[in-house]
């Protein structure tokens, strides 16, 4: 932390550090809750506290039996590959249709951009239980309640609005005169397509895909309405588990699921630090 | 779901209420007991096996299982012994969790304001019996927590987090005798209930389904549930054939919620009553309970 | 332009002779499509998927039509009689009740009738019912008083105003019961009474819960904007994992992370009691009320708050308030009159997307709201999938996406919405 100016007058000197513990403190609220799932994962008893044993460090008082229960328990074991199967579908069609969407938003001449830009964002606003319930009465008549299709399409359109503001964020400092330098050099446009416009967006559309693939992933409450039994998910479990028998084996799954965010927290802002340094933004 | 036009289930477990609902709006496939279900080892044809539980044509019955309070052992300043004791917090201080619906709850409250067990539903659905219910209930509402899944106030209980608290039979059954916590029974005016198959219309594996239910309700695997968890079989000639519990080896039969200790007063579920009383007292209950 | 045109005559035309002006509205409309072209498949996806089934829902709010639907001749009949006269329908509609409640009995949709008419005033389900069951004694006439041995309910007026009321194909009367109200059979319209209002209260405490959370992300959420925003960016850049693990993070995972901190034998409670701050029988009741919704909210909300205050205050240059300390202004001053006023914007972006999205929360209260602690999402999940009430489920669905809609407006004028980003 940098050093105090030596001209400072006590209350200001407190005011500085009084500050930065105010501040350390909030962090603290805002981290605290996620650590404090992974050491109680370990617990031996079927207990969301820390029992002696574990404040004493005894090795008797941790176990991995709740992970094994994760590993070892069908129903878990559907709901990771359903969350992954409905992620993965749903992520490629939010992508696919929302980099194209923010393509066509980008262009200077797109008429009645600011309505369409706001009708197409509106997934991500509507609250969820309307949507949820919509899509449940909707999906039943046409078939598609109960079907992995069903939650996937759900998810799609719920995951969309992610992708055309982070492609159309990476679209705002675009140099629309490579594109001409491009066709003049005398390439087709499915050529200057694929070798200027993808790799110059290529940061945005994946940062756009993992949030898609985290709406989806998260995503409980179209999932309880679209879904059913067979297209439980790993929040459907971890939902019906909190209501119905809350076991260790949730925060289990809880400590896993904070090191994937982990993961894709460093991806996005890898991702996002090689964007701003192709498009030649000076990190400030 | 058929409702909304799809059929996602062969076969499905539910209580005698939504059943019988269900039946009514013809989205559950009516059976015929003595054909479709299996008779008693002596040839007592399923019907009569049955007897008064086949309650709507389209419900099959499994188990009998009852609404009943639980209470910490180690935690309650004298033990309960009448469900009155759940509105008295001078004998039984603490907090007690009860079903977030107005079912059974008013039942109760009822009951300890002094009606008449017989009179309970006049009462109810006459003028001022919701209030009075209500009235009785607010005594004790800041020491409620209310639950909506069953397997709540074993957790509750075996967490500290309530002294006393309502659930089915067998989830206590499961937690005192499975999971060694110190919780009592209190069997005092349990509501009983049933529980059972339905067949939803438009199955497509009708033939597997029966046969599977056949099977399933016949009077020795109706007798092997009670195995498991201490509820009472449907069937009048399964009940000598509780034995002792698969894993921990005790008797069954003084944990079935129709043992004749445990049920020595006993309310049964009035289903009539509350299809129409429902949707209007769960609004009332609601609003009280924001209030 | 000049350059790649010639004067010829008074307009302006491209080398193929096409009038300039021509040529290029022809390039505009082909960008236009070519633009539209690229929107168009989402936009069809987004319409398909998501706007006709709320939509469709938004119907179902207003649809009426099951009461004619299985009772057709009856109402049909029930159109003529004077529902304001003190006399019971004649004969004919008795007759034509009973042919409807056979039909009705027969297809199995009776009951459905007793159920909707049932929201309305109790005990219509059981009449339904039971007449289903026994009109098949029914053999004939005279059927007033065949329908009136089957049930007494038949022989009050209020019965017939009643059915004839819902006989319209779309109705008021799920929005009127959103807003505790009721339109008795002559047409005024009543609020119900005392003991049943339920949903402008939850309502109301939905809007005061979600204030709260928003006023209690904003007080969190300024001084840690502030502070990484006054840092260098390398510190700043670390700061800020601090609050985009938790928004990346899976919303059940902090709901679950709550309920274990916060529940009676939870982390903080079992620390209070070892610290000797609280008695173990007297430990303070943390969750399954607002204040468990509120803190759940607050911490899960959070990040939306921080996000577009900081990308606000990190573009607030730091000389302006070196300038008007410099100037002879108490830092103090300095803070509150040319730096604050320039974070407005910000406040403005998180305040509004935290209150839109706590408004609709639905997941968190219902695990850690108990009673007191929950929102109208979760009447409207308990009606969509509990009592099945769908038409008041989609009525209280409507007000709520009303609100949201003017508050997305709002942030429309205030922030653009092609403004919106993300971490």
């Amino acid at each position: 932390m940098a050093k105090l100016p030596p001209y400072l007058s006590t209350p200001e000197r407190l005011w500085h550090y009084g500050f930065r513990v105010l501040c350390a403190l909030i962090f603290f609220f805002l981290i605290f809750p996620l650590v404090v799932v992974v050491p109680l994962s370990f617990n031996a008893v079927p207990f969301f506290t820390f029992t002696k044993e574990m404040l004493a460090l005894d090795p008797a008082g941790y176990s991995l039996k709740w992970y094994e229960n994760f590993f070892s328990n069908l129903n878990w074991q559907g709901a990771v590959r359903n969350s992954v199967i409905i992620a993965f579908f749903a992520t490629l069609l939010s992508t696919t249709l929302g980099t194209l969407a923010a393509l066509g938003l980008s262009r200077p001449n797109m008429p009645a951009k600011t309505l369409v830009m706001s009708l197409l964002i509106s997934p991500m606003i509507v609250p969820l239980i309307i949507s949820a319930a919509g899509m449940f009465f909707f999906y039943s008549r046409i078939g598609l309640q109960g079907t992995h299709l069903g939650v996937i399409l759900a998810h799609a359109a719920l995951g969309t609005p992610f992708v055309v503001i982070t492609v159309t964020a990476t679209l705002v400092g675009f140099d629309n005169s490579l594109i001409r330098a491009s066709a003049s050099l005398g390439a087709s446009p499915t050529t200057t397509f694929f070798k200027v416009i993808v790799p110059l967006i290529l940061p945005g559309v994946i940062s756009g895909a993992l949030f898609a693939f985290i709406t989806s992933f998260d995503e409980v409450v179209v999932v309880l309405f679209v879904g059913s039994f067979r297209q439980r998910t790993i929040p459907w479990q971890m939902f019906s588990g909190i209501r119905e028998h809350i076991s260790p084996t949730i925060l289990a799954v809880a400590t896993i699921l904070v090191i994937v965010s982990v993961a894709l927290l460093v991806a996005v802002e890898l991702l996002r630090r090689r964007g701003e340094r192709l498009r030649g933004i000076q990190e400030t | 779901m058929n409702e909304v036009g799809k059929v996602t289930w062969d076969l499905v477990d539910a209580v005698a209420s939504d059943a019988m609902r269900l039946c009514d709006e013809g989205l559950a496939l009516p059976i015929n007991a003595d054909k479709d279900l299996a008779p008693a080892p002596d040839g007592t044809p399923a019907s009569k096996d049955f007897g008064d539980l086949l309650v709507s044509e389209c419900f099959i019955p499994q188990i009998v299982y009852s609404t009943t309070f639980g209470y910490r052992t180690d935690k309650v300043k004298s033990k309960p012994t009448s469900v009155c004791d759940v509105f008295d917090l001078e004998k039984v201080p603490g907090k007690r969790s009860l079903e977030k619906k107005p079912i059974n709850n008013f039942e109760w409250a009822l009951l300890c304001d002094g009606v008449a067990p017989d009179k309970i539903y006049d009462v109810m659905g006459a003028k001022g019996g919701v209030e009075r219910a209500l009235k009785k209930l607010g005594t004790i509402k800041d020491q409620v927590i209310w639950w909506t899944k069953g397997a709540q106030t074993p957790q509750l209980l075996a967490d500290g987090e309530v002294v006393m608290g309502s659930t089915y039979n067998g989830r206590l059954f499961s937690v005192i005798e499975e999971e060694k916590q110190p919780i009592g029974m209190l069997w005092d005016w349990q509501v009983f209930d049933l529980d059972g198959w339905i067949i939803p219309k438009g199955t497509k594996n009708l033939d597997a389904v029966k046969k599977f239910v056949r099977f399933a309700t016949d009077t020795q695997r109706l007798a092997d549930q009670a195995k498991f968890i201490s509820y009472g079989p449907a069937r009048k000639s399964s009940a000598p054939m509780v034995g002792k519990h698969a894993k921990l080896g005790i008797d069954m039969k003084p944990h079935m919620p129709t043992d004749p200790k445990n049920a020595k007063n006993t309310l049964l579920f009035n289903y009539e009553f509350w299809a129409d009383h429902q949707d209007d007292f769960t609004e009332r209950f609601e609003a009280w309970l924001a209030k | 332009m000049a350059g790649a045109t010639q004067q010829n005559g008074d307009v302006l035309v491209t080398a193929d002779g096409t009038p300039l002006r021509i040529s290029l509205a022809r390039a505009l409309r082909r960008q236009k499509i070519r633009a539209l072209f690229l929107v168009a498949p989402l936009f069809l996806f987004i319409v398909i998927t998501f706007f006709v089934p709320i939509v469709d829902m938004l119907f179902r709010s207003v649809e009426n039509s099951i009461v004619s639907e299985v009772l057709p001749k009856s109402t049909k009949l029930l159109v003529e009689w004077d529902a304001n006269g003190n006399a019971l329908p004649p004969e004919a509609v008795f007759a034509a009740m009973v042919e409807d409640i056979r039909e009705g009995r027969k297809n199995r949709t009776i009951t459905r009738v007793g159920q909707r008419l049932n929201y309305e005033t109790p005990g219509m389900s059981s009449l339904f019912r039971s007449s289903g069951r026994k009109v098949k004694r029914i053999k004939s006439g005279p059927y007033k008083s065949a329908l009136l041995k089957a049930n007494k309910k038949w022989g009050d007026i209020e019965t017939w105003k009643l059915i004839k009321q819902f006989s319209t194909n779309y109705t008021s009367g799920y929005f009127l019961a959103a807003v505790d109200a009721k339109k008795k059979p002559d047409g005024e319209i009543v609020r119900v009474d005392e003991d049943a209002r339920i949903y402008i209260e939850l309502f109301k405490r939905t809007l005061k819960l979600s204030i709260i959370i928003t006023m209690m992300t904003l007080i969190l959420g300024f001084p840690i904007a502030y502070l990484m925003a006054i840092l260098p960016t390398r510190t700043s850049n670390l700061l800020l994992i601090f609050v985009l693990l938790p928004f990346w993070t899976s919303l059940l995972v902090r709901t679950t992370a709550w309920i274990a901190l916060l529940q009676q034998q939870g982390v903080i409670n079992e620390f209070l009691v070892f610290a000797g701050i609280v008695h173990t029988d007297s430990r303070p009741q943390m969750i399954h009320n607002q204040f468990g919704s509120i803190v759940a909210m607050t911490h899960i909300l959070l990040p939306f708050m921080v996000l577009p205050l900081f990308s606000v205050m990190k573009t607030i240059p730091k000389s302006y308030v070196r300038a008007a300390v410099s100037l002879g202004a108490h830092p103090w001053l300095a803070f509150w009159k040319v730096y604050f006023p320039n974070t407005v914007p910000g406040i403005g972006a998180g305040a509004i997307l935290v209150f839109i999205l706590a408004i609709g929360y639905y997941i968190t209260p219902e695990l850690v709201g108990g009673t007191e602690g929950t929102f109208i999402s979760n009447r409207i999940a308990y009606h969509i999938s509990g009592s099945l009430n769908w038409g008041l489920g989609a009525a209280l669905g409507v007000i709520l996406l009303g609100i949201v809609i003017a508050l997305y407006l709002l942030y429309d004028k205030i922030v653009g919405i092609d403004n919106m980003k993300l971490g």
